[in-house]
């Protein structure tokens, strides 16, 4: 009866205590040494694995961080309380960046821009953009069937009355959108700079007022209201230098200067700056 | 007179609608006030203008000097004054700078427009040269510089010239028409191709729904040594370079690459008698038989149109719409190109204006896909379009690149086959489009 348990107990105990040996020896021999900030780091990003920080996943970027070779604010979706965080970590100050935002540089949804056919294909921007450059008028603005809708990770923009608009609390600045666009009319910009010209349009003032009531005709309102230079004009559409801008609305008090100048069938301003 | 019909693989029978003008005589189409000419209609190097407003021209006046090799001249059809040079809206749906002509009516012809000496006194580089300065591109509705397919890169040798005189596109009837009425031309154009290359194979390819065609040109090939007539099994797309190859001499193009490699050029019967023309009559190409059909427009007819011509001046010379139009194509309905505007003009590369009535012009509501396979064995290809389009629908454009996307040659025969009414070519059409800009991409790195 002894032996029936003793020698199973023994002979398992004792191959237990070999096998601990081996691996522990092994363990010690053979050890990859790993960063602890490593470890740290990746449990502190998202773990979304979207990309956007041009890394394979929130594992590359956390190696990546920890051996210095990219920025603690390297991730855009967790912004600066996140590199805020990564910095006491890495034990460096994070440069204050502010948090980007992608916004859509066109206001043609439906009311305002003019269709030129009815499109009746795939619902997909890149296949209409085939077909004479979209159905729209104007050939640089948005085609509002979505293609930035569907590559979106974190449903944050969506084409709303023909025209993509982007939901800056959800934005992460991940530019797969900005890369999908076929248009290539999304651009990323600091969340706080409010005053935007929503018009790609490079065309005379002429031909934009024949295919959009709101593009930019190049009238330079905007750029003689503003104090800091912060307007540029070129290619017949103004664009907006955020460094020196400064949200001081002097460009938005313009508009009904141009309003007055605008014909009389024409019920709206040209420019939405907000 | 006994033929025996070949053909490809896969392919389909779109109902071939060529009744309404296969039996109408080809009319000079009235002069039009103002023409409109592209400096693009070819595929390569845009042209530059080298008239100025306020020019005066004459018909077949050089107006537009080709830029680079894969480039050809665009000449005038109308003799008048140039009253604009500025960029307008073509059938490839971008505005393109074109001269615009207001016609005087005298059709006064160019000086320089001189018989040459005569295909049997003229050398291989000669007639390549007279050839690319006629402005002749392929007719067929490509438009590829005709030059340039008879230019053999070294290392490369072109043992045969195929016509293509097959017609596939539903509707057109253009090449069905000159075949009937300009046989000599045709045959012509074959000789001179011949001689450009130096090859002593040459065949005509014409689908045997066309049998006064395929006798016209018979009775005109008869005794003239090696060049044949080929009849061809009516099916779409029998008319596409590589299933031509394949039913003509059983050869096939390799993936990725051009006829050469199979030791062939193809060209279209409109681009050989154009090729007469230049070399018998010095004539550069200023007009084309362009085929308005279908059953939006009031009196179908095969044209012979001046290039720059409006698609308005046309389709009212054919006694205009009937009803509101449902669409009009530029081209034919498999491969033509839809358009939103008439007031664009007929260019080289015009076969045929078609105008379906609002009820044709409905597209039937796509389902999911049944797994049939239809898409398959019609594919002339054989692709496998189904799986092609599923990975592009999901944005899976890697995946559609290992299943050889860039090999279809977006002739349709799937999207028209299948019975879900899948967008097939459509979507692979946005996978290649994607994989060649990656392509592009990647090299500029």
């Amino acid at each position: 009866m002894i032996n029936e348990l003793l020698w199973p107990t023994v002979t398992l105990g004792g191959l237990a205590i070999f096998f601990g040996i081996v691996l522990t020896y092994a363990s010690k021999k053979f050890e990859v040494k790993t960063d602890p900030k490593v470890e740290q780091i990746r449990f502190l990003l998202p773990g979304a694995n979207c990309g956007a920080c041009g890394y394979a996943g929130c594992d590359a970027l956390a190696e990546s961080i920890a051996d210095g070779s990219a920025s603690v604010s390297a991730c855009p979706v967790g912004g600066t309380v996140l590199a805020q965080k990564v910095a006491d970590i890495m034990g460096v100050t994070a440069e204050n960046s502010e948090r980007m935002v992608a916004r859509v540089l066109c206001n043609g949804d439906k009311e305002n821009a003019k269709e030129k056919y009815i499109y009746q294909g795939i619902e997909d921007c890149k296949a209409a953009e085939m077909l004479a450059g979209g159905s729209k008028g104007c050939k640089y603005g948005c085609t509002g069937l979505g293609t930035c809708e569907k590559v979106c990770p974190f449903d944050a923009i969506h084409v709303i009355n023909g025209v993509a608009v982007v939901d800056e609390d959800k934005c992460t600045a991940c530019k797969k959108c900005i890369e999908a666009c076929p248009k290539k009319i999304i651009a990323l910009v600091p969340v706080s700079k409010k005053v935007r010209v929503l018009c790609k349009n490079i065309d005379k003032g002429k031909e934009v007022m024949g295919v959009c009531k709101v593009g930019c005709i190049g009238c330079r309102r905007c750029v003689k209201a503003c104090e800091f230079d912060a307007i540029i004009f070129e290619n017949n559409l103004a664009r907006i230098d955020y460094e020196k801008c400064t949200n001081c609305g002097a460009a938005q008090r313009s508009v009904p200067l141009i309003q007055f100048l605008m014909k009389q069938n024409r019920k709206s301003g040209f420019c939405r700056f907000f | 007179m006994n033929l025996k019909t070949l053909s490809f693989k896969g392919g389909t029978h779109p109902p071939h609608n060529k009744g309404t003008t296969e039996n109408l005589k080809v009319v000079q189409s009235k002069q039009p006030d103002t023409v409109a000419i592209p400096m693009v209609q070819h595929i390569g190097a845009p042209c530059e203008p080298i008239v100025q407003k306020g020019d005066q021209v004459e018909v077949g006046q050089k107006i537009g000097e080709a830029k680079g090799f894969v480039s050809v001249p665009v000449h005038s059809s109308v003799s008048g004054e140039v009253i604009a040079i500025e960029p307008r809206l073509t059938s490839g749906g971008s505005a393109i700078t074109c001269v615009v002509i207001k016609n005087d009516m005298k059709d006064t012809v160019y000086e320089g427009i001189v018989p040459t000496a005569g295909i049997d006194k003229l050398s291989s580089e000669e007639i390549i040269n007279i050839i690319k300065e006629a402005g002749l591109a392929g007719m067929g509705g490509a438009a590829f510089p005709a030059h340039v397919k008879l230019s053999i890169p070294p290392g490369k040798t072109v043992d045969t010239v195929i016509l293509n005189g097959s017609e596939c596109e539903p509707y057109l009837t253009a090449d069905h028409r000159l075949l009937v009425e300009r046989p000599e031309d045709v045959v012509d154009g074959l000789i001179i191709f011949m001689k450009a290359l130096n090859v002593k194979k040459g065949f005509i390819g014409i689908e045997n729904n066309k049998p006064d065609a395929l006798e016209a040109v018979y009775n005109i090939v008869k005794g003239k040594e090696g060049i044949e007539v080929v009849a061809l099994k009516t099916k779409y797309p029998q008319g596409a370079e590589k299933q031509l190859i394949n039913a003509c001499i059983d050869r096939e193009v390799p993936s990725g690459g051009l006829p050469a490699d199979a030791g062939v050029v193809v060209n279209n019967v409109g681009t050989a008698a154009a090729a007469a023309e230049a070399i018998k009559r010095g004539m550069p190409l200023i007009k084309r038989i362009v085929t308005i059909t279908g059953k939006g427009v009031k009196n179908p007819q095969n044209l012979l149109v001046r290039i720059g011509t409006s698609f308005r001046d046309v389709i009212e010379e054919c006694g205009g719409f009937v009803g509101t139009p449902g669409k009009v194509i530029a081209g034919g309905p498999m491969m033509g190109i839809a358009q939103y505007s008439i007031d664009i003009p007929v260019i080289k590369g015009t076969s045929g204006i078609l105008v379906l009535t609002e009820e044709e012009a409905k597209l039937p509501e796509s389902s999911n896909c049944i797994r049939c396979g239809k898409c398959i064995e019609v594919c002339p290809i054989n692709l496998m379009p189904v799986n092609i389009s599923n990975y592009a629908l999901e944005d899976r454009f890697e995946q559609a690149e290992s299943c050889n996307a860039l090999d279809c040659i977006e002739c349709g025969a799937c999207s028209f086959i299948c019975p879900a009414k899948r967008p097939l070519v459509d979507s692979i059409r946005v996978a290649k489009r994607e994989i060649l800009a990656k392509r592009k991409k990647a090299q500029s790195k």
